[in-house]
């Protein structure tokens, strides 16, 4: 077992994107035990970049990253990962309860038919409250129901560190933060640690930790209350934002001088 | 003592048709090639890439006539031009292989190829045909063989890649991050399906390949949620409707790709209907 004060994550003056185009750069943070970390910023700022470089499928262009405590490594089993997008196929006649064991063993060698995963499987179904969800196809379930059969797949391996790639992208509100609330209690009773890349912060104010703000080539860092700021990310994006609040702490960020804010970009992508 | 005349003794009717080689190799090869089409295809139907595996088999037509043309066992044509094929498909990655247009583009061109090559060749009607349509009464013990060895390695292979491959092909983007070497997958799949394509050709030919490959692993899929079910039930309808299209086709004048053909069809058509 490694220290419980020893960080995560380390990033030191790592830089992210492609040789030929580098998407942000002298980026600094270190990430604990148990925290829940939102990663915020437009599209195509270089958020999903950084999980690629923390799952070891793409290598840091500049500066050190390190992962508890080593490089990162691809099938680090310590890892549990939701991508943004599965192609699930609405005639995919296979049960939710077959893919969540493929998250514990599905990179063995082998059919793996005798092996005694499918325990393991429908206890991270229940984890996450979806045991009813088990032997429903995998087409035929909603967005929302899919959310928490990945969450399961990720959770299956018994992880230390969680990265969710924009896991309220298909929710309502409602839905939005049941789901915060469902990520927040499994991760808190586990303590592991989540970074989870989402567009708006709202629904995740009152269980986040930290913020790593990406946006402009550079990265802030910080809690909440430090990065949100209006003079914070004014100099992360280096034109004039203002940071909203309304009654109930809710939080809108404008951008002063354009009027098309990048909310706008987002629902391209 | 049966004279050869369909009783309902089913038992002596078989022994009957056994007596004769060909229909003894029908048999042996049908069931050897409905045991791997009934793998293969679950795997292909889950991938989604039935087109291609359709493509693969076509490319293998124009193998097959330029093997024929040449004086070459057309199985060995098949065998280079699908794994060829494969390959090169793969490397070009599994989105390319969802790509309609471009496969079909050159899978038109490949049959126009094999065209070419078969007129070229003076036995022009009897290959074609049984290229295209298959020729399962005309099967040798070498191709028996051949078929039953090409069989127990693609067994053995779909065994040691199961799970990967299976996880590749629900899930790629998690099972990359988990260390699952997914374009070597990719690569392995399509040679798979070449194999087993090229093997399968035998039986039903390159345009009815879809009979076995592909309509019975669809139908294992709408009836069951697990893989090795699914898969079970694959081969159990490919299996059958060689056998019965094998038995009918005995009795009576008519193609036994035709046979094989209608009753994956027909199940197909029942599963929908009894689920609409």
């Amino acid at each position: 077992m490694d220290n419980v004060r020893a960080p995560v994550i380390e990033a030191k003056n790592l830089k992210g994107g492609y040789p030929a185009h580098v998407t942000w750069s002298g980026v600094d943070f270190s990430i604990g035990r148990g925290e829940f970390v939102a990663v915020l910023g437009p599209n195509g700022s270089g958020k999903t970049t950084l999980f690629r470089m923390l799952l070891g499928l793409a290598k840091p262009l500049g500066g050190s990253l390190e992962v508890f405590g080593a490089a990162p490594r691809r099938g680090n089993p310590r890892i549990g990962y939701v991508p943004q997008q599965h192609p699930i196929d609405s005639e995919t006649g296979i049960e939710a309860l077959q893919l969540v064991r493929l998250g514990l063993d599905g990179n063995h060698w082998g059919t793996g038919f005798a092996a005694q995963g499918t325990e393991a499987a429908m206890a991270a179904l229940k984890l996450v409250g979806a045991e009813e969800l088990a032997h429903w196809p995998l087409g035929v379930l909603s967005g929302g129901e899919l959310q928490r059969v990945f969450l399961a797949e990720a959770l299956v391996g018994k992880p230390d560190l969680l990265l969710l790639d924009e896991p309220l992208a298909n929710l309502d509100m409602r839905r939005e933060s049941d789901f915060v609330k469902l990520i927040n209690d499994v991760v808190r009773s586990r303590n592991i640690t989540v970074l989870l890349i989402a567009h708006n912060i709202n629904p995740l104010l009152p269980v986040l930790d930290r913020v790593i703000y990406v946006a402009n080539g550079r990265v802030a860092t910080g809690t909440p209350a430090d990065v949100l700021t209006s003079k914070s990310l004014s100099e992360l994006y280096e034109i004039p934002v203002e940071v909203l609040k309304d009654s109930r702490g809710r939080i809108a960020i404008v951008g002063m001088d354009e009027p098309t804010d990048h909310h706008h970009d987002q629902r391209h992508e | 003592m049966n004279n050869g005349a369909f009783n309902l003794n089913i038992v002596s009717d078989l022994q009957f048709m056994w007596q004769y080689d060909f229909m003894r190799h029908a048999f042996e090869a049908g069931t050897i090639v409905a045991v791997i089409a009934g793998i293969i295809g679950y795997f292909i139907v889950v991938r989604q890439s039935s087109f291609a595996a359709h493509a693969l088999s076509h490319i293998g037509f124009a193998g097959a006539a330029g093997a024929v043309l040449f004086g070459i066992n057309p199985i060995a044509g098949l065998l280079v031009f699908t794994c060829g094929g494969g390959i090169a498909m793969a490397s070009l990655g599994r989105k390319a292989a969802q790509r309609d247009v471009q496969i079909g583009t050159v899978l038109a061109f490949m049959l126009g190829l094999g065209v070419l090559f078969i007129s070229l060749y003076s036995g022009y009607a009897t290959e074609a045909y049984s290229l295209l349509f298959g020729e399962i009464l005309g099967i040798s013990a070498g191709d028996v063989l051949f078929t039953l060895i090409a069989g127990i390695v693609l067994l053995v292979a779909v065994v040691i890649v199961y799970r990967p491959l299976l996880f590749t092909s629900l899930d790629e983007d998690v099972a990359e991050a988990k260390g699952v070497p997914i374009f070597w997958l990719g690569v392995i799949f399509m040679l798979l399906v070449a194999v087993a394509t090229s093997i399968a050709v035998q039986v039903v030919g390159v345009l009815l390949i879809f009979a076995l490959m592909v309509t019975p692993a669809a139908v294992a899929q709408r009836l069951v949620r697990r893989p090795a079910q699914g898969i079970a039930i694959s081969v159990a309808i490919a299996l059958a409707a060689t056998w019965i299209g094998l038995f009918i086709s005995f009795y009576l004048p008519y193609p036994v790709s035709f046979f094989i053909t209608t009753i994956t069809f027909g199940v197909y058509v029942i599963v929908r209907l009894v689920q609409a």
